[in-house]
């Protein structure tokens, strides 16, 4: 038997050890982009930009190091933890701005939905695990309604965006646990002749008065906004126009790093969080928009490896939910900022500020990671 | 959904699904590309513009108004920087509440309430109103310290109009005031909205409205760049302004205080003009009125009592009131007579003291009439009958188309606003006057009342200066003008106003010497040699009485009549007689005779002007004098 010895290089390794290098160096990539332009949207927030970059990648690590089984062994705990906090929120949340959303636990205050945008894929991956080779249309059937209850809850605080990242997140799972085409052709149709009915009579819809049934009047009138942003300049169109203001002005090779005008001139709302695609648009160009979709592209085709190659099916359909949540973040950010998705509350997937969304992303390459290093059954 | 699959059916089912996210994502990343592309490749150029708009705003650098002085350098109008208290509407919530606040530090009168809600609702919501003007150094620094609590309230430099001599020269001047909706529209209309941004005055009246392009100048433009929040971040770019032109005026200031306190507290005008120039020495309407009222805005309270007060103060009476010239007529009736052959110098009628015409008779003032009058006598003694006669012989077409080439009844074309036009009478003028025929026929008795200036006529009391100037001229006539020149800001270069005669009228100098001579006559011996009696200056002048109300064969007795329906008093003058430097005209509202009231004020004045002689008060009317005009 070999004496343990303290050996620095057997150290490193360890602890890269639980570390997926492409995924990694993509996530350094975003992190490192966000750094660069927090540095001219908000230089204020550098500092703790930094510190949250840190805890990201702390976050990562250790999800990656947690074995699959662990992890899906939280599942259940993790998803009746939310939805007991949706619960708490709908009943003594605090209001803030016009939505509740926000619960106060001791000395912070937490926003569970969050969690919910993790512990929805994995609740419904462990479930089609246990129902592995019997799933069947009843499955599916109970997967909707664990979907379902939760997603009721943040519908109604109201927090469109979230329950939109959620609702597709467990969509996802379904989705590649293999739910008919048969059943999903058909909403696919009434999606496409809905968005078509939008653009025919989106101008009557919107008129003051008319009722959306379901929906706020905050919500119709982000939906509203988008169809003719110029039919509220000054108030909720304001910022799509400034951000597409912002975005067309850069041209092909942007106005430079920290030469954006519209940035710097304060003319971009939110700019160092959900609009900060609007700030990398003006002073990076298309050269620079292209840059970041493909690092997205990166993460997602290095995502779909691992989910390919995953060996169980709960392992698989996390692996491919996750990939696809990143995706959804980004297109719906950027769809949103350059002004042809509704404006939803959805950040831009480690670009835009804020803790608690890094930490939620963070982990979700970690969850990669872990499958990816744990994939020998 | 097959009832039983393979570990590798499974794995194929689910990577055809990846597969197919993965078509959904290229798809989806796609249209952005595509989307991305269409914002900065195809439509940059739309888009760089707008945020170049967005970033770049043009702040207007208000030029200084130009200043105007008199004719020896004397500053009537000038400019000074004073701090004003302005509010913008739009960015405070609750107005009242502010300015209650604001009341706290600084002292606020209900008056500055009142004129800033009339300002308010003159005004448009984003710009910027006064609350209080002149602010003292403590009470900015007070507000300064304060001015955090006051969001959309902001201290202003800003330039103010002053009118150094008060009330002189008031209705010359005119004044200033807050640029309003509808000079709003007279600027749209001109094309001018550019150059008036930043401006909140404008010119309305006298010469600071009618010389107001040349006074104004030309607004300097600063190229800033601003933030969303509209704050200037750094200047780009900067057009000075160009500062309005100066003004030097013909008026003598000196002689038009005088002139002011020789009417004393009656009302009428005088116009003094320079007969070689057509340059106007003194131009006043009286009462007058402070034109630095209107400069911060006027209070309520004195526009109520300028605008409704019986003596009107704001009409500029010089120019705008048209009376009856009464006998001051005469001398250009017989100027008519002479030129027109009608009558010789020493052609001379018998006066019964009446003349009767169509079953009317139209009498003279003086009872059994003056015996032989020639025309020096009729100018003298201002006898009625002689030019009952001579109207009745030259008929209505000839007075009228004489009269009409000494200006009367037609506008001088004075450079200023609001003159009137007054009454030619003539049948053409009937016709265009009246609607019914009957009434629009010329009846001849009507031509025998016109004679000695009463009838249809009524003339601006320019009109009559400048006919007794365009005498005094040998018939050479100026238009009035009050500005002589105007001095560039940039070049300093004087481009002169009017140097050249409008109308040189061939009168034979025989005939001119007869009328002056006449007129001289008229301070030596007739009607106004009571007040020219010791002048040490040689003025020719005619009297003049001008009915306000028509007395139906009563015996007129001015004691007995209400002030207001008095006669007006009438006096022309021009001195010396051998080479004019002044002619005047000089109208005393309900002044009874002129010989009483108007002449010794046109005494005064000349006293002045030629012997630089200060008067010791308003001119005291003198009760004897000339009882027969």
């Amino acid at each position: 038997m070999e004496e343990r010895r303290f050996d620095p290089r057997l150290m490193v390794k360890r602890l890269l050890a639980p570390i997926d290098p492409p995924l990694f160096f993509i996530q350094m990539g975003l992190l490192g982009f966000a750094l660069v332009m927090m540095m001219s949207a908000s230089p204020e927030r550098v500092d703790s930009q930094l510190v949250n970059s840190g805890v990201a990648i702390l976050v990562t690590w250790v999800a990656a190091r947690m074995p699959t089984q662990r992890l899906l062994s939280l599942a259940v705990p993790l998803y009746l933890l939310g939805v007991a906090l949706l619960v708490g929120v709908a009943l003594f949340g605090e209001v803030s701005k016009g939505a509740r959303r926000w619960l106060h636990v001791g000395v912070t205050r937490i926003q569970p939905s969050e969690l919910l945008k993790i512990a929805m894929p994995l609740m419904l991956a462990w479930y089609f695990q246990q129902r592995e080779g019997l799933i069947r249309l009843r499955e599916f059937l109970v997967a909707g309604v664990l979907l379902a209850v939760p997603l009721g809850l943040i519908a109604a605080q109201p927090d469109l965006g979230t329950a939109v990242l959620v609702a597709a997140a467990g969509f996802y799972v379904i989705f590649f646990a293999g739910l008919s085409w048969k059943l999903i052709l058909p909403f696919a149709l009434v999606g496409v002749a809905g968005l078509g009915a939008i653009v025919a009579f989106g101008d009557q819809w919107c008129q003051p008065g008319v009722d959306w049934y379901g929906l706020r009047e905050y919500q119709k009138h982000r939906v509203c906004t988008l169809l003719d942003p110029t039919s509220d300049p000054l108030g909720k169109g304001f910022h799509i126009i400034q951000s597409t203001i912002a975005i067309g002005s850069g041209g092909i090779f942007g106005k430079g790093w920290l030469s954006g005008t519209q940035t710097h001139l304060a003319f971009i709302p939110e700019r160092h969080t959900d609009f900060i695609f609007a700030v990398l648009g003006e002073e990076f160009g298309l050269i620079g928009a292209i840059v970041l979709l493909c690092l997205y592209l990166a993460l997602i085709v290095r995502g779909f490896a691992i989910a390919a190659r995953a060996p169980t099916l709960a392992t698989r359909l996390l692996a491919g939910a996750v990939t696809m949540i990143f995706f959804t973040y980004a297109f719906v950010n950027m769809g949103m900022v350059s002004g042809i998705l509704p404006v939803v509350g959805v950040p831009l997937p480690f670009m835009s500020y804020g803790g608690t969304a890094l930490v939620t992303l963070s982990l979700g390459i970690g969850i990669l990671m872990s499958i990816q290093r744990h994939r020998a059954p | 959904m097959s009832e039983f699959r393979t570990p590798e059916q499974e794995t194929y089912q689910f990577r055809a699904r990846l597969l197919v996210a993965g078509m959904f994502i290229l798809v989806c990343f796609g249209l952005l590309v595509a989307r991305f592309v269409y914002l900065q490749v195809m439509r940059y150029d739309y888009y760089h513009t707008r945020a170049e708009e967005n970033r770049i705003a043009l702040a207007p650098v208000v030029p200084n108004r130009g200043t105007v002085i008199d004719r020896n350098g004397v500053v009537l109008a000038r400019n000074y920087a004073a701090y004003t208290l302005e509010i913008t509407p739009s960015k405070v919530a609750d107005l009242e509440a502010t300015i209650t606040a604001l009341g706290e530090i600084i002292d606020i009168q209900p008056k500055d309430r009142r004129r800033m809600k009339k300002l308010l609702d003159e005004s448009k919501n984003f710009e910027s109103v006064p609350i209080r003007n002149r602010l003292t150094d403590e009470e900015v620094a007070r507000f300064v310290a304060q001015r955090y609590r006051f969001p959309g309230v902001e201290v202003q430099a800003r330039l103010f109009r002053d009118y150094p001599l008060g009330s002189t020269g008031s209705h010359i001047l005119g004044y200033l005031g807050r640029i309003n909706e509808r000079d709003q529209q007279k600027i749209e209309e001109r094309g001018d909205e550019a150059n008036y941004r930043g401006s909140n005055f404008i010119g309305k009246s006298g010469v600071e409205q009618s010389y107001e392009n040349e006074l104004h100048g030309i607004t300097g433009f600063e190229q800033v760049e601003v933030d969303a929040g509209g704050r200037a971040v750094r200047l780009l770019n900067r057009t000075a302004a160009t500062p309005g032109n100066n003004l030097t005026l013909t008026i003598d200031s000196e002689l038009q205080r005088v002139v002011e306190e020789a009417f004393g507290d009656r009302r009428g005008a005088l116009v003094a003009i320079e007969p070689a120039t057509g340059g106007i020495l003194a131009m006043v309407s009286m009462p007058t009125y402070d034109p630095n009222l209107f400069v911060d805005g006027i209070a309520s309270a004195d526009w109520k009592a300028l605008n409704e007060s019986p003596d009107h103060p704001l009409i500029n009476r010089a120019i705008y009131s048209a009376y009856p010239p009464g006998s001051t007529f005469k001398p250009f009736m017989a100027l008519a007579a002479l030129e027109t052959g009608k009558r010789t110098a020493w052609q001379a009628i018998a006066d019964p003291g009446v003349f009767n015409f169509g079953g009317h008779q139209f009498r003279d003032d003086k009872r059994g009439g003056h015996g032989m009058v020639d025309m020096y006598k009729s100018i003298v003694q201002s006898c009625d009958t002689y030019y009952y006669m001579l109207a009745n012989d030259m008929g209505i077409e000839a007075i009228a188309r004489f009269m009409g080439q000494l200006g009367f009844g037609r506008r001088t074309g004075v450079d200023i606003e609001g003159e009137a036009e007054g009454i030619l009478p003539s049948p053409e003028w009937k016709k265009r006057r009246f609607r019914r025929p009957e009434q629009q026929k010329w009846y001849a008795g009507e031509t025998i009342s016109i004679g000695i200036g009463q009838g249809y006529n009524a003339y601006t009391p320019i009109q009559l200066a400048q006919a007794t100037a365009a005498v005094a001229n040998d018939g050479v006539m100026f238009r009035p003008h009050l500005v002589k020149y105007v001095t560039s800001s940039v070049t300093g270069a004087q481009r002169e106003i009017e140097p050249r005669p409008i109308r040189e009228l061939a009168f034979k100098p025989a005939h001119l010497q007869t009328i002056k001579q006449a007129m001289l006559g008229v301070n030596r011996e007739g009607t106004g040699a009571k007040a020219f009696r010791g002048a040490p200056y040689e003025a020719a002048g005619k009297t003049g009485t001008a009915q306000v109300f028509s007395l139906k064969g009563a015996e007129y007795r001015a004691s007995a009549i209400h002030e207001r329906l008095r006669d007006h008093a009438l006096f022309i003058a021009f001195a010396p007689v051998e080479k004019p430097v002044i002619a005047l005209a000089v109208l005393v509202e309900n002044g009874g005779f002129g010989a009483t009231s108007a002449a010794p004020i046109a005494r005064l004045v000349l006293d002045y002007y030629l012997a630089g002689k200060h008067p010791a008060g308003p001119a005291a009317d003198d009760p004897d004098a000339g009882e027969a005009e």
